[in-house]
């Protein structure tokens, strides 16, 4: 059955100090549904929620509720009630005045406010607390407060803010449940913003992944989780082994240097691609009877399951089994080819690829200059001269982070980190364009850093000075 | 323990600068000038009732003038960023680098007969007294005492957390019931330090009065007056001073408790 739309977002974009927040956010959620706004922080994710809400306005972009435009209208003329991050409580009121503040705004008559109070702190399991002050009540008795005093107004979209971030494991986890129980129970629309993947899976009815202002994938969390739409959505739910590979032909990718068998088409041939595979989908086979094999170097058990290493070639493999094998015996991997999925890579090329004109040269030293987004580079071991228009092919391998103030770029943008088994294939963006690189360290996602070049390994290649494009004569 | 004996130097400091004098004060208030026991010096300070009433009301008047101006200043400034509300707090406190004394003179030559002020009015055919009244003893007590004021009351409104407004206009509140319901009850612990800090020195602050109400006096310059000549009036009637000032801390502080529980 096809659910109405009762929030539609339409190429919303928001910016602040010339960041990008929101890049053309497009997104319906539909009537009664509960939705997640996934992703890591700085994502964009709480901007969406306060846009929802009212307590933004978008730069560029329409906000349409049940069909109507909603733009501009302030939040309190909205019938969307919000969850906020540490509940914003009203400290000066006690629980019964802070469940009752919407309704009294409304003018009911009293015994009407007092019965719907009391209603709904029943239903969030506070009976009783009314005459409590809230600043005495514990993190999970405050965060119910905050759900009740939402609640109460009987709004169609209750909007939740990372509600339960405060509060400890088990208290979230039962919170979780609780909160997917009021939900069907109440019959409304719960918009929900987490960076907690498990959470996420948890409460949803469908997952909305977001990365650097912009939606990455929407779906159930089954297909989330079985179908990720590229390897930052594989990352960042669950655990994966996010492998570099090459599409063969249709249903015959290389994986390792193997042959595999999987169930996707339509890649085209010989293209290189991610594929993910998840630990607990790997099954572990003597060396003969695997497709592929490898040295354990590592076992731990986890309670349910063994998490073990697996080292391939030069790639860590990550296997999920409850058969523990002993760390430096050999075995053999097979998987089948419905948990082989395919992706297409976050950036189109292999290498970085970039055109430059040769700004000064040293024939004797055999070295040479050019300007990236306007600064130096000398390249040493090879000569052009000055004015020669060169396209340059730059492997990953040739871009590192830089220590402070000693880059050829500062503050480029770290956009994506991905741990490829043998190294983090990391995405950077400086002012101009975006950079692929290789790190054996981990970095953190929307931080800045500086990058510095190394040309020893690129290919330079001439671009005739006649012709408009480079394409050879 | 180890606090103990860290606070040990600001218990010397209280007993001598505080709790000596004020005894002082107390049996000086009691005695004559030959030391028995008397109540003479209140009888003369009964006689000083109506300076005491003028000083009070001059003190509330202010009090309410500074409250009235810096409340709105206060919520506005509370809502602009951070950096421009550390400026705007600094330029604020700027009249108070320069002594007290000197700021009140600046008073005097600016409202005086054929002063700036006077002259400008005159040019345009408007002659009045600025100088040697009421109005301008609590124009100089405003400006005197306006940053204690806007000081607490700024402090408490930045501390209301933005996500509280929030809150409120996502139950339904408009901007007048958004400060209603949320930002003055929340504000009253700040109006109430902030009309203890200004009443309190107000009412007896002393050459205000003589210098821009034409040598008129409040309590203040009684006090000062016979602490000249003759000590033990002068306690008495500084005894008389602190016991209303007293009286209108408690009635003031227990108003504030019970409107702002939990701040």
């Amino acid at each position: 059955m096809e659910q109405k739309s009762i929030v539609s977002l339409r190429n919303i974009n928001v910016n602040f100090d010339g960041e990008v927040i929101l890049n053309n956010i497009d997104l319906d959620i539909k009537d009664k549904e509960f939705i997640t706004l996934l992703g890591p922080s700085g994502c964009g994710k709480t901007t969406t929620l306060r846009i929802i809400g009212g307590f933004l306005e978008p730069d560029s972009g329409d906000v349409y509720y049940d069909g109507n435009r909603i733009n501009g209208t302030p939040p309190n003329k909205r019938n969307v009630n919000t969850v906020f991050q540490k509940y914003a409580l009203f400290p000066h009121l006690n629980v019964f005045e802070n469940v009752a503040f919407g309704l009294k705004l409304k003018k009911l008559p009293k015994a009407e406010i007092k019965e719907k109070v009391k209603k709904m702190l029943s239903i969030v399991d506070l009976k009783g607390y009314e005459k409590r002050s809230v600043s005495k009540l514990s993190g999970g008795q405050q965060q119910r407060v905050a759900i009740a005093r939402a609640l109460v107004c009987d709004p169609d979209i209750i909007l939740l803010d990372e509600p339960l971030g405060a509060l400890d494991l088990k208290l979230r986890k039962d919170m979780q449940i609780e909160l997917k129980n009021i939900q069907k129970m109440t019959k409304k629309t719960f918009v929900y913003v987490t960076h907690d993947q498990e959470e996420a899976l948890t409460m949803s009815d469908r997952v909305v992944v977001m990365n650097n202002g912009k939606v990455e994938q929407v779906g159930s969390p089954i297909d989330i989780y079985n179908e990720p739409a590229n390897a930052f959505v594989a990352d960042f739910i669950g655990e994966a082994n996010i492998l570099n590979a090459t599409m063969i032909d249709d249903y015959k990718v290389r994986i390792l240097g193997t042959e595999f068998e999987c169930e996707d088409a339509g890649f085209g041939k010989m293209k290189p691609v991610d594929v993910v595979i998840r630990p607990e989908d790997i099954e572990v086979t003597t060396p003969e009877e695997g497709t592929i094999s490898g040295i354990v170097v590592n076992s731990v058990f986890k309670g349910v399951h063994y998490e073990m290493e697996v080292k391939c070639n030069n790639c860590i493999i990550l296997i999920h089994s409850t058969v523990s094998q002993n760390v430096g015996k050999k075995i053999g991997m097979k998987v089948t080819p419905y948990n082989i999925h395919i992706m297409n890579k976050l950036f189109p090329t292999a290498d970085n690829e970039l055109t430059v004109t040769v700004t000064s040269d040293n024939e004797e030293e055999n070295t040479f200059s050019f300007e990236i987004e306007g600064n130096e580079v000398t390249v040493e071991g090879a000569h052009f001269p000055k004015d020669t228009v060169l396209n340059v092919t730059l492997p990953p391998s040739g871009i590192s982070f830089a220590g402070e103030d000693e880059g050829d770029l500062t503050d480029v943008y770290i956009e994506s980190v991905i741990w490829k088994g043998e190294y983090n294939e990391i995405i950077v963006e400086s002012d101009e364009r975006k950079w692929i690189m290789h790190s054996a360290q981990d970095e953190q996602v929307a931080t800045y850093a500086p990058i510095c070049f190394n040309f020893r390994d690129a290919k330079f290649e001439i671009v005739p000075p006649d012709t408009e494009d480079s394409d050879e004569i | 323990m180890r606090s103990k004996k860290l606070a040990l130097p600001y218990a010397v400091w209280m007993a001598a600068f505080t709790l000596v004098p004020l005894i002082l004060i107390i049996t000086n208030s009691f005695q004559d000038s030959s030391g028995h026991f008397t109540f003479d010096n209140l009888y003369k300070a009964w006689e000083y009732r109506e300076v005491f009433l003028y000083s009070l009301e001059i003190a509330l008047v202010s009090t309410l003038i500074c409250l009235l101006l810096a409340y709105p200043m206060s919520y506005m400034i509370s809502r602009m960023s951070e950096k421009t509300q550390s400026i705007i707090i600094m330029l604020i406190t700027v009249p108070m680098w320069m002594n007290f004394l000197l700021r009140l003179l600046g008073w005097v030559i600016l409202l005086q007969n054929n002063g700036p002020i006077d002259t400008l009015l005159n040019l345009i055919g408007i002659d009045v007294q600025l100088k040697d009244n009421d109005g301008a003893v609590v124009l100089g007590m405003v400006y005197e005492y306006l940053p204690f004021m806007i000081m607490p009351l700024h402090t408490v409104m930045s501390k209301i957390d933005k996500s509280l407004i929030e809150a409120a206009q996502d139950l339904g509140s408009n901007g007048f019931n958004v400060f209603r319901k949320v930002v003055f009850p929340l504000s009253v612990p700040g109006i109430v330090s902030g009309i203890t800090m200004v009443f309190v020195p107000s009412a007896s602050t002393f050459l205000v009065a003589q210098y821009l109400g034409g040598n008129k006096k409040m309590i203040g310059d009684i006090i000062e007056q016979y602490f000249k000549s003759d000590q033990n009036t002068g306690s008495a009637i500084a005894l008389c001073l602190m016991v209303v000032i007293l009286l209108f801390i408690i009635i003031t502080n227990q108003f504030g408790d019970e409107e702002a529980v939990g701040v």
